[in-house]
């Protein structure tokens, strides 16, 4: 389904995400996303890149799809799932470009993103988006179900399919090269108050 | 010297297990008061919105059906023993070790522990080992305060021994440069929790135990006082932002902590901690 501006500016989304979807998503857009995404983490990651090193078939193809980095709290009784904020995206940095090669379109994370990951979002169109980091109460809300489909015994890490419905998120790095947290600090940054090294000049 | 006092390991493991599920889901009163306050100084309009999320998702942890955020931490525990009390039913470690497998079960928390660091890393299924520090101390008390310590932000913690010449200015530009390496990724605003002397661990545990501080109160000594509160001045000038999202709120409060040292050195360490700060403390 293609991209729906809101009146208010927000952007909703539906994964799976086409190259025409991702390019309309720039820096600084707060997303709403809808659809399946794809839970992994760090040692989901690992798997995978291992079984692409062997040639082996993936749990499933990220051609299209959505991963979001997050590892759930175990869900209580009658409830989809438990908290499930994002993790930090810098330690997937060193698998995320063997993905993106292969068809992953949208990520969401947290933080910042190494140059060599927005450097591939750009050369294969692709996005990185951030949720709110330790908000993981509040982002099991917009969850709907949830289920294991991969690694299971690596617990709260095993890939899961999931089903959001305007999960928020804000566009960090498009596929453009645009790196919102480089544009968001410097305004504010006080020079004046700071040790030369870490000063920033008004303008990039 | 007093009576020995016997203390059961089983009012040490419920404690313990009590403790886990509080602090991970109710946010302590200082740590809303924080919040707000952060949120009225907040300059930036994207700021103000992103703390009012953390507001909302506060409110929403402390129901009790989703803790605060996924990441339940690895278990800090630390035990003041009194030096009159006997400890009995079981080993001390174990008793502390049964409190965090209960609590993470029974609170539905997140098993964050893998066995080893680098062979297998596989998930020990219960959160368990806590990371442990014991002292002795007088009376015939034990104290126990556990923090649940978020992955995220304890992997932007920066230590070095920098040289006595590099002195008070070398110790403020290595927090505020490890504050501003951190950046969005230790999920900001957090509180920053600063060791300054010792030696190479003792300097780190400093880090760590001045995080478990009353939010934003003073270092009793007023010559730290005043670090304190310059750190917590130019931190906020680093413009991060709550999210990283730009604005005037970087931390909640900086803590630093001192002791003595070595002639030839100068440690510091900087643990940083996320806007999830979850600790609680039981006396027994």
């Amino acid at each position: 389904m293609p991209v729906e501006v809101l009146d208010d500016g927000r952007k909703r989304i539906y994964a799976p995400l086409s190259e025409d979807d991702v390019r309309q998503l720039e820096a600084g857009d707060v997303v709403l996303v809808n659809g399946t995404i794809f839970a992994a983490r760090d040692a989901a990651h690992k798997r995978l890149i291992e079984m692409l090193d062997a040639g082996e078939p993936l749990p499933f193809d990220p051609a299209g799809q959505v991963v979001f980095y997050v590892g759930p709290t175990p869900e209580r009784p009658g409830k989809v799932i438990g908290s499930a904020g994002p993790t930090t995206a810098s330690r997937m940095d060193a698998y995320t470009p063997r993905l993106l090669e292969i068809g992953l379109k949208g990520i969401i994370g947290k933080g910042g993103r190494g140059p060599s990951v927005r450097e591939a979002l750009k050369r294969h169109t692709a996005v990185y988006m951030a949720a709110l980091g330790g908000g993981g109460a509040l982002a099991a809300l917009r969850i709907k179900s949830q289920k294991v489909i991969a690694f299971e015994e690596l617990g709260p890490e095993a890939i899961r399919e999931m089903q959001v419905e305007d999960f928020p998120a804000w566009v960090v790095n498009d596929c453009l090269g645009r790196d919102f947290y480089a544009e968001t600090v410097r305004p504010w940054r006080k020079n004046e108050l700071l040790p030369q090294e870490l000063r920033l000049p008004a303008e990039p | 010297m007093g009576e020995v006092r016997e203390v059961a390991a089983a009012e040490i493991t419920g404690a313990v297990r009590e403790l886990c599920i509080e602090i991970n889901y109710k946010v302590s009163d200082e740590m809303v008061e924080a919040v707000k306050r952060a949120r009225d100084d907040e300059e930036s309009p994207l700021g103000r919105q992103v703390l009012d999320l953390v507001i909302k998702n506060q409110e929403l942890a402390a129901e009790g059906e989703y803790p605060y955020c996924q990441d339940t931490g690895s278990t800090v525990v630390f035990l003041d023993v009194g030096q009159d009390v006997h400890i009995v039913g079981a080993d001390l470690e174990d008793a502390v070790n049964e409190g965090v497998r209960r609590g993470y079960r029974d609170g539905y928390l997140r098993s964050s522990i893998v066995g080893d660091p680098v062979f297998e890393r596989k998930n020990t299924g219960d959160n368990t080992p806590a990371f442990i520090h014991t002292r002795i101390v007088p009376g015939d008390q034990v104290r126990i305060q556990v923090d649940a310590k978020g992955g995220g932000s304890e992997n932007k913690g920066r230590h070095a021994m920098l040289k006595p010449a590099d002195g008070l200015e070398g110790v403020k530009a290595f927090v505020l440069k490890a504050v501003a390496e951190a950046g969005p990724d230790a999920c900001p605003p957090g509180i920053i929790g600063v060791g300054v002397g010792g030696n190479f661990e003792y300097c780190a545990v400093l880090a760590k135990r001045s995080l478990m501080r009353k939010v934003g109160q003073p270092n009793p000594d007023p010559r730290i006082a005043e670090l304190e509160a310059e750190l917590f001045e130019k931190c906020n000038a680093l413009g991060i932002g709550p999210q990283s999202l730009g604005g005037t709120q970087t931390v909640l409060a900086v803590h630093v902590e001192m002791m003595p040292t070595h002639i030839a050195s100068l440690p510091v360490a900087v643990n940083i901690e996320c806007h999830a700060h979850r600790t609680g403390t039981r006396v027994i």
